[in-house]
């Protein structure tokens, strides 16, 4: 018995792997039709902030040169728009229907997160850096959703009320084109 | 003081081993829930970049694969350093990702062909260009979901 068994243990120490696979999660734009002529979609430039991360490794993010620990609090910064502020996106004001079938309205930034790259770009750089705008956002979403749905954090909620949540903060990061810098 | 002499002659009583199957059993039942079958061979080396924000992978049978890294120290010799993409069992190149991605949808069925997920595992020292130019044969392919492979820390 224990000879079959230790047979049966020995296979499936071979033949499995223990990892589950995890990762940022993405959802690329469509590629444009080449037969329909494309309109360029005009992003006005409060709406839009440009991180650019250089070849070795610099991230720039709305025109100034930050360190990545920044990053996520220029990115939140930018998502939230607390005050207002000229300078920072726009709010469109939409109603989101609620799980009970009511419906609320949330002001929706209309914000765009634009991360280009070189091609001399390395990968870990631009991981770390797509980490902290996910977090960004995901922050963002925690706190809508502690205020929305008494202090439930956005991982807990039901499907339902995370799409409440997922409309009233979408996560716009742009990585369509990428950018041919200096020599290929 | 008999009955000492005699325990003294027979040393220690043997172990039982009537409950090793079950141990065993048990032990296997362990790996048979806690572990996922290796289904194909790795021909090009990662190490995954890390990350805080990571999302797992829900269904296993919607996820293709595309590894991207230095090939394995005894494909060197005949392939070199440089990095290469692994598409099922062999070497390809960024030109195959189409027939990948139609050959991969082809074995889902049609319901879940929306959902097909594919994850991106490519070594952290690998440069942009040749992921740019991967996503962007899946934007061509109309694979959309995308998951960047990356293994979960608590912070940096």
């Amino acid at each position: 018995m224990a000879d079959i068994a230790f047979l049966l243990l020995i296979f499936f120490l071979v033949a499995t792997t223990m990892n589950v696979d995890t990762g940022l999660v993405r959802v690329l734009p469509p590629m444009p039709d080449p037969n329909v002529k494309q309109e360029d979609i005009k992003v006005k430039e409060r709406n839009l902030l440009l991180v650019f991360v250089s070849g070795n490794g610099n991230i720039m993010a709305g025109g100034q040169v930050i360190d990545i620990h920044q990053l996520k609090d220029k990115a939140k910064e930018f998502i939230v728009n607390a005050y207002d502020d000229e300078n920072l996106p726009e709010k469109e004001i939409k109603e989101i229907e609620m799980p009970d079938g009511s419906k609320r309205a949330f002001p929706v930034s209309q914000g765009v997160i634009s991360l280009q790259t070189t091609r001399d770009t390395g990968y870990q750089v631009y991981i770390m850096v797509q980490n902290e705008l996910t977090r960004a956002f995901n922050e963002v979403r925690d706190n809508l959703s502690k205020s929305v749905f008494h202090g439930k954090k956005f991982d807990d909620l039901q499907d339902e009320e995370r799409k409440v949540i997922t409309s009233a903060v979408p996560l716009k990061i742009s990585e369509a084109e990428p950018r041919n810098m200096g020599k290929k | 003081m008999a009955v000492m002499k005699k325990k003294g002659n027979k040393g220690l009583p043997p172990i039982s081993t009537a409950s090793l199957p079950d141990v065993i059993f048990m032990i296997l039942f362990f790996f048979m829930v806690s572990t996922t079958m290796r289904d194909q061979e790795l021909l090009v080396r990662y190490k995954l970049p890390e990350a805080t924000e990571v999302q797992k992978l829900e269904k296993k049978s919607l996820v293709s694969f595309i590894h991207i890294g230095q090939p394995t120290l005894s494909m060197q010799a005949k392939f070199g350093t440089a990095p290469r993409i692994q598409l099922n069992d062999s070497y390809r190149t960024t030109k195959d990702i189409l027939d990948f991605v139609a050959g991969e949808r082809d074995k889902l069925s049609e319901m879940d062909r929306a959902q097909m997920t594919i994850c991106l595992k490519a070594d952290e020292g690998t440069k942009m260009g040749i992921i740019t130019d991967v996503k962007q044969e899946l934007r061509r392919a109309n694979a959309l979901k995308v998951s960047y492979a990356s293994s979960k820390t608590l912070g940096y």
